[in-house]
């Protein structure tokens, strides 16, 4: 009953929806969570845009970790400045800003009406997949750093980053490759109207004329397939050839050279119609299913470095005044300013103010630590409290997370196997091959005219365009299953690379268990309503972490003045509540057991913290259990060993890691001859990531900035760890059974082929009917077993 | 039957400008966000007196 009643006792707010669990701040009996959320609302109230709560429940971002305006400064400088304008003349200036918290319909409403909020933006337009904001404004009214804090005011901050530049390259060549299929499908269509007649008639039309015409017809349209549509693979299998293996497109492009030559030859020596029909058909299928296979998520990104997470800019000193300077130009000796919620961009000495420094980014430990004036800052920290003043001792690149970052890129990228896909392709290619040129040597003896047929058209009708094309349809049509419940794969490779993997390792913070909260076990006196009230006032002064899940849990309603309020970092808070003294904070007799709590020096009990698992989690570690060993490494304490002893083997589980160690950790047990799956979240687990041979990161937030990695699921998904694993191994499955439908095809056509016989019409079915059954096969067990097995 | 060379001009002639009108949308970015307008069209109309005031003067979209 009791959990029933706080519940509903308990508000949420009415701009980010989130708990209001310290003081709650009214504008016309709407209940806020923070002083930033109330600005917006109260911004948006004033000039009618309230349509913008009407849209969606509480669509906005919670504002209670605010960074200064400041920063925005650096954007006047012209080589960052051109980053984000596209165009400008005297007038206007047109500017495109990520989003990152672009998520729903009020979001886009609200961006395309930002004249209203300032008569100099003439013109706002929003992309909601790629969450990108593309404004027109005017030029002599407002300043690109007052467009940036405006987006802000409202509760979007622009993301601004050095890396953004690297993102818009795959857009440009997924744009082409749509044209290129446009000019395939467009001639593939009509080449195959003018094969038809010829294929009825069964090699030759009543009218030589008209049949002369079709037969020109059908080169002319094929010339654009050969030249332009098909390029991608001449590109790819040549650089491949210079490399001194074979690819997968290698295959291919031998057989469009060769069913071009071939066609060619039999329409200027033999008069012939020529194989055209069949060389656009690949052509164009094999765009059409990489088309679909690649066709980005737009909002997942997988190629993150440091630099994405780090701020655009720091606030130097110079003589005195502040100057914003990119972080890449931080000279070692440089003095600059970090505001409250800002991240520490370089390894660094404090040299004024109190640091409070949440590593949770680098380590995973949720826990602030404190730092004083002459020590070290490591980059990655963010800074909980007032601003600070430090001197930078290495610069961005030289920095101990940077070069972590770089160490493991460098190695992670030699290991590049080839797929089975690809082993597949090859072997089929080499009996290709081999068989068409015994039937070459046979047919020579026996009958010479029938020879160069009995070489060449095997290599058509045999092309492993059927296998390729499984392979393609097959992975791209999983991916995009798995796109759709929260699982969004790199590319095709990871997929297969799914299928060998024997070992898991998971990151505990972050990634099984939720950073921000932590469950409270309390032994000792049961709390009267009036106790908690009092320890939720003390509670709520502080902002460390087990002070906020005692704030909590002891919710009452009820807001009493704190007087006297003092903390001492690392043991605990006093203040004074109400005529009462309180303490909260480690006990002196028994260290680790966590937080007593003490009114007027009577010692009520005392809390321990562990951490709240993901839904799901258990059941999943019990099945992953079965098949695989499962490991757990952890930058924390090791306080949960206990309790995740029932899922982790003692052996598998280690704590106190740094993220070098976490790299080493996986690097040798594939020194074991271990194929490793890591899950894990922040940037700790970055090195890790990228050393594992299939890279998961774990985020809450789809559009949230995660590390380099293989895979980037929603932490919803994560019980779903097992069930992706088989889906994989289904699919491969699936490749291998069309494969072997493809050869049957394969082998009838040869055997027509090989004997010199092949006649046109059973070549013109032959090809289609073999293509379209592979796609529907294919395309359609993946989606049932989606079904079976995601849903 | 020489009407057949008339209508396969006239039947490429049509198909090479569907391509055409294809391609040009393909690279004005028409394909690009295949979702946002379907959200935009059923916005309602801002309440009156806070108009567009200087939307009249620029109509293209830019690149």
């Amino acid at each position: 009953m009791a959990t029933l009643k706080e519940s509903t006792t308990r508000l949420n707010c009415f701009h980010c929806g989130e708990q209001c669990d310290e003081e709650v701040f009214y504008v016309e009996e709407k209940p806020f969570c923070c002083f930033g959320c109330k600005t917006v609302y109260e911004i948006l109230n004033e000039n009618n845009l309230c349509t913008y709560y009407d849209l969606a429940a509480a669509p906005g971002k919670n504002r209670k970790e605010t960074i200064s305006d400041a920063r925005f400064q650096v954007l006047e400088r012209p080589d960052i400045r051109s980053r984000f304008v596209t165009f400008e003349d005297e007038r206007q200036f047109h500017i495109t800003f990520y989003l990152p918290h672009i998520h729903c319909s009020s979001c886009i409403w609200l961006l395309e009406n930002l004249h209203t909020l300032n008569d100099n933006i003439i013109h706002a337009r929003v992309d909601f997949r790629r969450k990108e904001i593309f404004i027109i404004a005017d030029k002599q009214g407002i300043t690109l750093p007052q467009v940036a804090a405006l987006l802000d005011s409202v509760g979007y901050e622009p993301y601004l980053s050095l890396q953004d530049e690297k993102k818009k390259t795959p857009e440009k060549t997924q744009k082409g490759r749509l044209i290129r299929l446009a000019v395939a499908g467009f001639c593939f269509g009509n080449i195959m109207l003018f094969s038809a007649p010829e294929y009825l008639a069964k090699g030759t039309l009543e009218d030589p004329q008209l049949q002369l015409l079709f037969q020109y017809m059908s080169l002319l349209l094929a010339i654009p397939v050969f030249f332009y549509s098909a390029n991608e693979f001449y590109i790819s299998s040549w650089k491949s050839l210079r490399n001194k293996y074979l690819n997968i497109d290698a295959p291919i492009a031998a057989a469009i050279i060769i069913t071009f030559v071939r066609s060619l030859y039999m329409v200027f020596v033999e008069g012939q119609g020529g194989y055209f029909d069949s060389m656009s058909g690949i052509v164009f299928f094999m765009l059409l299913g990489r088309y679909f296979q690649d066709r980005t998520y737009k909002m997942v990104t997988f190629h993150r470095d440091y630099t994405s997470y780090f701020p655009l800019a720091a606030a130097v000193i110079k003589d005195g005044k502040e100057e914003q300077i990119p972080v890449s130009e931080l000279k070692t000796g440089d003095v600059y300013i970090v505001r409250n919620n800002e991240l520490v961009p370089a390894d660094s000495i404090l040299v004024m103010g109190h640091a409070h420094m949440d590593y949770s980014f680098v380590t995973g430990e949720a826990v602030p630590v404190d730092r004083t004036i002459g020590e070290l800052l490591y980059a990655g920290g963010r800074q909980k409290g007032s601003s600070i003043q430090l001197k930078v001792i290495k610069e961005v690149s030289q920095s101990y997370l940077t070069q972590l970052w770089n160490k493991s890129d460098s190695e992670a990228e030699e290991s590049n196997d080839s797929g089975f896909v690809q082993v597949l392709s090859k072997y089929f290619a080499y009996i290709v091959f081999i068989l068409s040129f015994i039937a070459f040597i046979f047919w020579l003896v026996v009958e010479p005219s029938r020879a160069l047929d009995a070489l060449i058209t095997p290599m058509i009708i045999a092309c492993p365009c059927a296998l390729l094309l499984s392979a393609t349809f097959t992975n791209g049509n999983a991916i995009a299953r798995l796109g759709q419940i929260g699982i969004y794969l790199k590319n095709a490779e990871v997929l297969e690379k799914l299928t060998r993997i024997n070992a898991i390792v998971f990151d505990k913070t972050g990634t099984i268990a939720q950073s921000k909260e932590a469950k409270i076990n309390w032994s000792g006196l049961s709390l009267t309503e009036e106790q908690k009230s009092l320890i939720y006032a003390l509670a709520n002064e502080s902002a460390h972490p087990y002070s906020r899940a005692i704030a909590r849990w002891c919710y009452t309603g009820n807001k009493l003045k704190v007087h006297e309020y003092s903390e001492v970092p690392g043991k605990g808070i006093h203040g004074v509540v109400a005529g009462h003294t309180l303490f909260i904070g480690k006990s002196d007799q028994n260290e680790e057991a966590g937080s007593v709590i003490i009114i007027d020096d009577e010692r009520l009990g005392i809390c321990s913290f562990e951490a709240v698992l993901f839904d799901g989690m258990s059941g999943l570690f019990e099945r992953l259990k079965q098949q695989f060993p499962i490991h757990l490494l952890s930058g924390d304490t090791d306080k949960d060993r206990t309790r995740l002893s029932a899922f982790f083997d003692q052996q598998y589980q280690k704590y106190y890691c740094t993220p070098e160690g976490k790299r080493q950790y996986i690097k040798a047990l594939q020194n074991n001859g271990q194929e490793v799956m890591m899950l894990g979240d922040g940037l700790n687990d970055a090195g890790a990531l990228l050393q594992s041979n299939v890279g998961v990161a774990v985020t809450a937030d789809i559009s949230a900035f995660t590390p380099a990695s293989d895979i980037v699921l929603d932490a919803r998904q994560i019980g779903k760890t097992d069930v992706l694993l088989q889906y994989a191994a289904y699919s491969k499955k699936i490749v291998i059974w069309s494969f072997v439908l493809s050869i049957i095809y394969n082998i009838a056509g040869l055997f027509f082929a090989l004997q010199g016989l092949l006649q046109p019409v059973i070549a013109a079915i032959l090809m289609p009917l073999s293509t379209i059954t592979i796609v529907l096969f294919t395309t359609g067990f993946t989606s049932l077993y989606a079904r079976r097995l995601l849903k | 039957m020489s009407v057949i060379y008339l209508l396969i001009g006239c039947s490429i002639f049509l198909a090479l400008v569907f391509l055409i009108i294809f391609i040009r949308s393909a690279k004005t970015g028409q394909f690009e966000d295949d979702y946002t307008p379907s959200v935009r069209m059923l916005f309602d109309e801002l309440p009156e007196g806070k108009t567009k005031k200087t939307l009249k003067q620029n109509t293209d979209h830019g690149a």
